[in-house]
């Protein structure tokens, strides 16, 4: 169910508009609607998240209806339709990293942040969630925070509290 | 030592680069085919080959080449599938994040057989430093005249770009991908048309995956006969397997098809062993989706003989005894794993990647979930066990695309070859909690397997 959130205005910057001009150069002529899984990426690296205002802007470039872009954005995992902690910690949650302790992993960051999954740290730093495999099986157990989605491999606690406390001091 | 087509270099220092991988002979196969070949005759080297699909499926790929349309006037498209999202399965992440350029030379290559004059890699969207890399390879190839037009003075004209997904691991397949690719959301089309007829905008569209693309370097190369004298049977050539789980080397191996199971998960020149001293259970050979095998019936063949890793071998038995070769995950499980635990844990999964599309898959492997966690937490009764053999029965072969059979199989094989393990789960509801019911006598415990290897 697609909620409407905080309804602030929002400016694209003509950097991105740069973007989803290169972008749209992909496609062949009137297929500039294949933009869109590319541009709603590049969208929520500026802007963290994906707000309805946001997404009609896209809908109006992209000259394509705005139900098109919220039913794509609410279909893929990856794209946020309310706000999160500046950084995500996205961790695999499926077999392979189950049998070697990710979901002790989970239960450890739960701990650590204070907040349960999906909700966002008082400090709006950090936020958690468990996601489905991240084809990394063979360093599991991995997580990776975007919007770059770098990776982290081999974990254990040892190693998410060194990672908590890096990204605490940027 | 087993022959390497794809991870020869891959230890060589700036493999990644292009200057690296043209001096240890890349792109050997865009000069050959583009001046020497036609595209009939490369997809003829490709048939030759028996090259067979590395995503899953293990379709014929020269097969799926000669039935791309050729009508006048009109575009056609090769795609990459690189929605490498299968649990279990990571090798498409291992050959572009370290030799990208063997992806783009396949790409070139292929694309010119089939007369592609724009051709698309769709990578998953998490994979987004794969994304960078493939991009920057691809500026270099361009730069290199290996991209763009008249590409080496051939007269050919192509130009490569990388879609990003946006995490869907339906998009794996590959008329959900192109829907995701021409911006929708990632419903799997009805079939026929094929995507060989009506593909990406309505044209005529080849969809493979990766590694398949990766192969074709060495198939032109050295010619398709020399690519299927390596294999057996219809089991040609080297394949990729992503080894994950309790293994002692967990990682990425190019294998020659045909290689003793027992051999890959014991020797010293693959996973070495169970990790921790421990024993095999049981292993999931293809991915998450292929049926779950023991250990006993893992490393040998129901009439006593050993298991090899091939198409043909690895599901000899049919699903009573054997398994498939699926895209290569292959996961082991020691003996201190709860097969209902990790039953629901990749009914889970299904669940949450069903594109609710199909009625039997969104509400079945929801159904499944749900019964799957009460039998893990203490909650289940005896008829459970059956009811979800029932519900898997009623999702496989009733729906759009092969994810209701990839949902159903692995809840259908744990329970026909672990029933006991599931009934213990009803009958020691407590128990069952923090105890595993450990290897069972269906699993006929191997201490360390002998290895034998020839010289």
């Amino acid at each position: 169910m697609l909620k409407v959130e905080q309804q602030q205005p929002v400016e694209f910057s003509s950097a991105l508009i740069a973007k989803f001009d290169e972008i749209v150069k992909r496609y062949p002529e009137g297929k500039q609607k294949s933009a869109l899984l590319p541009i709603l990426h590049e969208v929520q690296a500026e802007l963290g998240w994906l707000s309805n205002t946001a997404m009609d802007k896209v809908a109006d470039y992209l000259n394509i209806l705005p139900i098109e872009v919220y039913e794509v954005a609410s279909f893929y995992s990856m794209y946020f339709l309310k706000p999160q902690g500046k950084y995500m910690l996205e961790v695999c949650r499926t077999g392979p990293c189950c049998l070697v302790g990710a979901e002790k992993l989970m239960n450890h960051i739960e701990h650590r942040l204070g907040v349960k999954e999906g909700e966002v740290t008082g400090d709006g730093l950090f936020s958690w969630r468990g996601v489905e495999c991240l084809a990394a099986c063979g360093y599991a157990p991995v997580l990776q925070i975007g919007p770059e989605y770098t990776f982290y491999e081999n974990l254990n606690e040892q190693k998410v509290d060194e990672l908590i406390e890096d990204l605490r001091k940027r | 030592m087993a022959r390497k087509l794809l991870l020869e270099h891959i230890n060589v220092p700036g493999i990644n680069t292009l200057d690296v991988y043209r001096q240890k002979g890349g792109y050997r196969a865009v000069e050959k085919a583009l001046k020497t070949l036609t595209p009939d005759e490369v997809v003829e080297e490709v048939k030759k080959s028996g090259l067979r699909g590395r995503g899953g499926a293990g379709f014929p790929t020269g097969m799926k080449w000669s039935f791309l349309a050729k009508p006048e006037g009109v575009a056609r498209y090769l795609v990459c599938n690189a929605d490498e999202s299968e649990p279990g399965t990571f090798k498409d992440r291992y050959l572009m994040t370290y030799i990208p350029h063997a992806l783009i030379e396949g790409m070139i290559v292929s694309s010119f057989a089939l007369g592609a004059n724009t051709s698309y890699i769709y990578v998953r969207g998490e994979m987004m430093p794969q994304i960078r890399i493939l991009e920057k390879a691809i500026a270099e190839a361009k730069n290199a005249g290996l991209l763009g037009k008249n590409i080496l003075g051939s007269g050919y004209d192509l130009e490569l770009y990388v879609q990003p997904g946006g995490g869907a691991y339906i998009c794996g397949e590959e008329t959900a991908l192109l829907e995701s690719l021409e911006g929708k959301r990632g419903n799997p089309r009805i079939k026929p048309p094929f995507p060989a007829i009506a593909g990406l905008y309505g044209c005529p569209t080849v969809v493979n995956n990766v590694e398949s693309i990766a192969a074709v370097v060495p198939i032109i190369n050295d010619g398709g006969d020399e690519y299927a004298k390596i294999g057996i049977g219809r089991s040609t050539g080297t394949k990729l397997i992503s080894a994950s789980g309790n293994l002692v080397k967990p990682g990425v191996y190019e294998i020659e098809l045909g290689l003793p199971v027992e051999e890959f998960i014991y020797s010293d020149e693959y996973c070495g062993g169970i990790a921790n001293g421990k024993r095999l259970k049981a292993t999931v050979a293809g991915g998450s989706s292929v049926p779950i095998l023991p250990a006993n019936l893992t490393l040998k063949l129901a009439n006593g003989e050993p298991r090899l890793m091939s198409y043909e071998s690895l599901s000899e038995g049919g699903f009573a005894t054997g398994t498939m070769l699926g895209s290569g995950g292959f996961i082991a499980f020691d003996e201190d794993q709860c097969i209902v635990r990790n039953t629901w844990n990749f009914s889970r999964f299904y669940h949450h990647e069903s594109c609710g599309q199909c009625s039997p898959c969104r509400e079945g492997t929801g159904w499944m979930e749900k019964v799957l966690h009460r039998l893990e937490y203490g909650h289940g009764k005896m008829s459970d066990i059956d009811l979800l053999v029932d519900v898997s029965k009623k999702i496989e072969g009733n729906t759009i695309c092969p994810l209701g059979d990839a949902a159903a199989w692995p809840v259908a094989s744990a329970i026909r070859h672990f029933r006991d393990e599931f009934e213990w789960h009803v009958k020691e509801p407590v128990k069952s909690l923090d105890t595993n019911y450990g290897l069972a006598n269906y699993a006929e415990p191997i201490a360390k397997a002998e290895v034998t290897t020839g010289d």
